[in-house]
């Protein structure tokens, strides 16, 4: 068939059965994204003859003798159309994944349906901005962060700097023009010669032992490379999750495993010549289980007698707390006595909340690509921790670490759900297999099924207070299910339990969690890790207190509340490597307090059936994770006078690479654009620990800051050599180091070889951050609506690095948790089986869904993070469930006790 | 998505090439339903659109609206003088999950044959008391009320080789005056729950959609009692549970809809 695309014309063949999407991916118009395949997300949008159309469901075929416009076709960088600046200037995307689509749909928008935005881009899902931004970017209405003042620059000289792209600017993405034209690069944005393709057989069963296995009609189809089974499988366990310490997470896994526990496992994979051949041949295997008793309730799965999911595994080698019991990890410690403490209460409240399935839905699913080069294994992929991926690839596979290549290109959003290695393994295996480049890319419904998916938590809380509003005691009982599998199990539920009860000063605290396998998808790291499950319980049984003892919520906080100078407790004092290297709770809390009282005007809808009520919550965080997390940062000073900045974090849509360009020009006294980042690669950079725990401007933003310090030094010594002025006197510029008069340029300084400085961060100090959430909500009576009304955020975020970032981390977390709050539910049917497996069954929040949330900015100073900034990223969801569901309880006088807060779930509140 | 198994798009010219439609071989409109799932047991396509069927054709009669029409086409059309329900065809496109995009691919026969309970143009098919045009595989033709085309959620009366050929809307509805309420879990959700009231001198009919198995019809003489609306919906038996609402919350807010359309099309009634 003949087409043009933006102009350029096109003649191939399109397979009868294969969608526009595909077809326009085949001819290298890479900027077309796939993110659900099934005309939901919209990120393949393109123009048909100027008609915008979700292409992943258009027959190609019916292209043929038209007009294809993609976001290419509209602008490309350095020629952008306004549509696509805008989207520039008003940072209207973060990862950048669903950017393209949102882009061409946008793009045939007038006036006229402006007005009906919310339904003109219903199609269009973005899952890390929260919308606010695209919606100016669309309208145009964009207006920059209130100016925050500017930090103190590294050196006195620096005032002299230029104020545009140094830290407390909003600096835009460097990718900002190549991502609204779709020229950035994402993982499978790659043409690889000769690339094969794998197809996976899922376990129909949610627990089974594989007793026979025939792949002889798999392998003899045409096409067929290989069809991989247990038999092939290495016998190392490992846990899919990774971490800095990979003893965190219980070994429990293999590759190809021959018992399948839960539904959709992986039981064997095909290496084909393309994804239509090997999941024919995928239908060709046959495959005889031995069913075996399965348990799907979490409570169930500790009681005696229970199906044992991981029965066969070493206690001590697999580091599980009683494999016997299907208990994963255990937590229970006392500080004081918490009977005492409940004594000692005129009031005591209870409860139990339940939080439900999340999935993460970065719109850019889950791939690898894997070949073999130069004798080395290379793995392109999309995750949060390429350092980790390689040091684990290599122990399951017994390879030499200088044998292995791991890299990230820009990665389509992550929320946790890429700290795992779901993908490499298995393509591992397959390349290594085959010696041939082989994909393998998940599909929404893989992600929807098999991708781990939030820890569901059982949170039983109990409070005592004094008629003051004194707590005497805080504990919790919390029961985790972790699923099939113990990746992050352990850590979800320590974390859950640590910032939550640290928040409160209270004599006499209790803690018993348990985290348990059932038969379940497994569960996952999720923002916020656990704290936002736990946080639920607490802040939702505070609003209770508060309403007994008839004391506003805010004041209980207060009172309660650790100040800057108190201990830090769980229910043992947390260890010396954390501190409140800055407070900014008090003022969050004002600044919340003061805006809900303010309002905003909006108007409550008309009629009886509508209540309007009030809630706020509070949540802490530790500013990255414990037990060490270690970035290396080199910069390195060209020939040619500009920087390159070697630094192993990754970037999927957190903006930490901005702020490594802002913190590289502010501490070298340059512009951002004279530094050049390469990043995620295990080749081209030190070993970073990896993009979790909010880490990216904590731990390699600080390894940026030392490497740039010792390179300005580095600058300052060279000079003085070549004149002999002191070091001290030089200062750097953009293009050169001056003293007084003298001035050496920096390509003198940098010889032919360049000039090289690196530095490291440890992560052996840990700091805090606090957020606070307020909503007023109107909710109807009759049909179990909730209308959000205004939404308010303080964050004390410690010296604001670049602010419309940082108000982008917060707009894009506090989006998520309304999705949480209100939508969003993997749902099970009792058996292990998911029955929300497309987007349109499962609720990722639309631009209607989702309000201008008023944010406010504490005014601190960290003593730890880079320039005084903390982190803002998983934050910033914590919250907001519970701060909703306190307004819920205001409105309707029923407290909401399990999430989502589902229309029908709040009707049926109102019925009991 | 591809739908890797299929290895032929034939495109109909006449009727005589749905012979070719099977239990592997699937009638292709606008393709957003068909390539939206994987389709494993299919070998072939045909293609209704070269079939070129005149989108929409005004009688005077009503309306004759093909399969085929897009749900874009429909939204468009200009209003027809006399045609006090033609804001409904907007209305109910925009209870389609589906974005704007999705209309100008999407068709009112593609939609009404997938038969989901959420297919608002089965809404707007039944309250407008359209018939519908069966071409059987047997090469004959049959006309039946849209509301006993579908027979349950993803269910309806065709047999393979049969195809949906067009609807048409009586002029006596289109003149009617109308009332549209719509529920999701959100605000642009998939529906919950898709009520339209009709008024004309046939009288009141409440077709609930969305909320049931199947478009369950609510017909009387006149604007019935509230009480009565009350006591006629709650013998309805086929509300359900799926992703987009629990049953007991479809039938509830059902009831609060149907008063809401029951309460306008009373209120507005002229006193002639």
């Amino acid at each position: 068939m003949k087409l043009t695309v933006n102009g350029e014309k096109i003649e191939a063949t399109a397979a009868p059965g294969q969608s526009l999407r595909s077809f326009l991916r085949d001819q290298e118009h890479f900027e077309v994204k796939k993110g659900c395949d099934s005309g939901d997300c919209g990120a393949c949008s393109v123009l048909l003859d100027g008609v915008p159309l979700h292409s992943c469901i258009y027959p190609a075929r019916r292209a043929d003798g038209k007009a294809v416009t993609t976001v290419a076709g509209l602008g490309k960088d350095g020629d952008l159309s306004p549509l696509q600046q805008r989207f520039v200037d008003a940072a209207g995307f973060q990862c950048g994944f669903c950017t393209p689509g949102m882009v061409v749909t946008a793009s045939t928008l007038d006036e006229k349906n402006l007005d009906a935005l919310p339904r003109m881009l219903s199609g269009n899902l973005c899952r890390c901005t929260g919308y606010r931004a695209i919606e100016d970017a669309v309208r145009g209405t964009h207006r920059p962060v209130g100016e925050p003042r500017q930090p103190e620059p590294l050196t006195s000289a620096a005032a002299v700097g230029r104020a545009c792209g140094r830290v407390g600017t909003s600096l835009p993405a460097p990718a900002s023009t190549r991502i609204v034209s779709g020229q950035e690069p994402f993982t499978l944005d790659i043409a690889v010669p000769g690339l094969l393709h794998l197809a996976v057989l899922a376990s129909p069963h949610a627990h089974a032992r594989i007793t026979r296995i025939d792949v002889s009609a798999a392998a003899a189809l045409p096409g067929v490379h290989a069809v991989l089974t247990h038999a092939d499988s290495p016998a190392t366990l490992y846990s899919s999750a990774r971490h800095e310490n990979r003893l965190d997470d219980p070994d429990d896994t293999l590759v190809l495993d021959d018992v399948v526990r839960f539904r959709g496992q992986r039981v064997a994979a095909v290496v084909a010549d393309t994804v239509a051949i090997a999941e024919q041949a995928v239908g060709l295997i046959t495959v005889d289980y031995d069913e075996l008793p399965a348990v799907f309730d979490p409570r169930a799965a500790l009681a005696p007698g229970a199906a044992l999911v991981h029965g066969d595994k070493d206690a001590t080698t697999s580091r599980l707390a009683d494999p016997s019991r299907n208990l994963v990890a255990q937590m229970r410690g006392e500080h004081g006595d918490l009977a005492a403490g409940l004594a000692l209460a005129s009031t005591v409240v209870t409860g139990t909340w339940q939080t439900q399935r999340v999935s993460h839905v970065q719109i850019e699913t889950h791939a690898t690509i894997g070949w073999i080069e130069d004798g080395r294994l290379v793995l392109r992929t999309a995750t949060q921790v390429p350092f980790l991926v390689h040091k684990e690839i290599c122990r399951i596979f017994a390879l030499e670490p200088a044998d292995v290549r791991v890299f990230a290109a820009r990665v389509g959003g992550g929320f946790g759900g890429k700290q795992e290695i779901l993908t490499e393994d298995i393509v591992t295996l397959a390349v290594l297999t085959t010696g041939r480049p082989v994909q393998y890319e998940f599909t929404r419904v893989d992600e929807l099924t098999i991708s781990p998916v939030r820890h569901p938590f059982e949170v039983s809380v109990t409070l005592g207070a004094t008629d003051d509003g004194r707590l005497t005691a805080l504990g919790i009982e919390v029961l985790s299910d972790t699923g099939a599998y113990g990746n992050h199990g352990p850590g979800v539920m320590y974390h859950g339990c640590s910032e939550s009860m640290a928040l409160y000063s209270v004599p006499n605290k209790r803690v018993d969690a348990r985290c348990v396998y059932t038969n379940n998808p497994p569960s996952g790291a999720f923002r916020g890790y656990g704290l936002g499950q736990v946080i639920f319980g607490i802040e939702s049984a505070l609003d209770e207190l508060a309403r007994k003892l008839d004391l506003n919520p805010f004041d209980l906080r207060r009172l309660n509340s650790i100040g800057p100078t108190d201990a830090l407790v769980v229910t043992e004092p947390e260890g010396d490597d954390l501190i409140i290297g800055s407070y900014g709770l008090d003022q969050c809390l004002d600044l919340a307090e003061a805006a809900l009282a303010r309002g905003n005007g909006a108007e409550v809808p008309a009629g009886p059936q509508w209540r309007v009520g009030e809630g706020m919550a509070s949540a802490m965080i530790a500013t990255m994770p414990p037990n060490g997390h270690f970035s290396g940062a080199s910069i390195r000073l060209e020939p040619d006078g500009t920087y390159t900045l070697g630094i192993g974090t990754v970037e999927f849509g957190n903006g930490t690479t901005t702020v490594h360009a802002q913190i590289s020009a502010t501490a070298l006294n340059t512009t951002p654009d004279r530094v050049k980042i390469r990043q995620s690669d295990t080749d081209v950079a030190e070993y970073d620990t990896g993009a979790y725990g909010s880490a990216g401007v904590t731990v390699a933003g600080k390894a940026v800051l030392a490497a740039a310090g010792a390179l300005a030094a580095k600058l300052r010594l060279a000079a003085a050599e070549r004149t002999g002025l002191l070091a001290a006197s030089w200062m750097p510029e953009p293009t050169g180091l001056r003293s007084g008069s003298a001035f050496v340029p920096l390509t003198e300084l940098a010889g032919p070889d360049g000039l090289e400085a690196t530095g490291a961060e440890n992560g052996a100090l840990r700091s805090l951050a606090f957020n606070v959430h307020a909503f007023r909500v109107a909710v109807n009576t009759l049909t179990g609506e909730v209308r959000i009304l205004q939404s308010i955020q303080a964050a004390d975020a410690g010296v604001v690095m670049n602010p419309e970032q940082c108000r982008g981390q917060i707009e894009g977390g506090v989006a998520q948790a309304i999705g949480t709050s209100l939508y969003e539910e993997i749902v099970l049917d009792g058996a292990g089986t998911v029955t929300t497996r497309v987007l349109r069954n499962y609720h990722v929040p639309q631009l209607a869904d989702v309000p201008v949330t008023e944010i406010y900015f504490a005014n601190t100073r960290d003593i730890l993070g880079p320039y005084g900034a903390k982190s803002m990223s998983e934050s910033t969801y914590n919250p907001v469930a519970p701060a909703l569901a306190n307004a819920v309880r205001d409105a309707i006088g029923v407290r909401p006790f399990e999430l989502p807060m589902s229309r029908d779930r709040i009707w049926r509140l109102l019925q009991a | 998505m591809d739908l890797h198994t299929v290895e032929w798009i034939a495109s109909a010219r006449s009727r005589s090439d749905l012979g070719a439609l099977g239990p592997d071989v699937a009638p292709l409109a606008g393709g957003s339903e068909l390539f939206a799932s994987p389709r494993p047991e299919l070998t072939g396509l045909v293609d209704l659109l070269s079939l070129q069927w005149p989108p929409l054709v005004i009688r005077s009669d009503g309306l004759e609206i093909a399969a085929t029409c897009t749900l874009a086409e429909l939204s468009r059309l200009p209003a027809v003088p006399g045609w006090t329900a033609q804001p409904l065809f907007f209305e109910c496109c925009g209870a389609l999950f589906g974005s704007f995009k999705i209309w100008n691919v999407a068709t009112v026969g593609g939609n009404i044959c997938t038969s989901l309970p959420a297919g608002p143009m089965i809404a707007l098919a039944c309250a407008l008391d359209a018939e519908v045009l069966i071409w059987r595989s047997d090469g004959t033709d049959e006309v039946m009320p849209a509301s006993g085309f579908v027979t349950g959620n993803m269910t309806n009366v065709l047999q393979t080789g049969d195809v949906l050929r067009s609807l048409h809307l009586p002029v006596r509805a289109l003149r009617a005056r109308t009332a549209y309420r719509k529920i999701a879990l959100s605000p642009l959700g998939r529906s919950g729950a898709v009520l339209v009231g009709r008024l004309d001198a046939d009288g009141f009919l409440l077709t609930v959609t969305g909320a049931t198995l199947r478009p369950e019809l609510l017909r009387y003489p006149a604007v019935p009692s509230a009480g009565q609306l009350q006591r006629d919906l709650a013998r309805l038996d086929s509300w359900f549970t799926d992703a987009h609402g629990a049953a007991d919350w479809r039938r509830a807010v059902s009831a609060v809809l149907g008063e809401e359309i029951r309460t306008e099309l009373e209120e507005e009634t002229p006193t002639s």
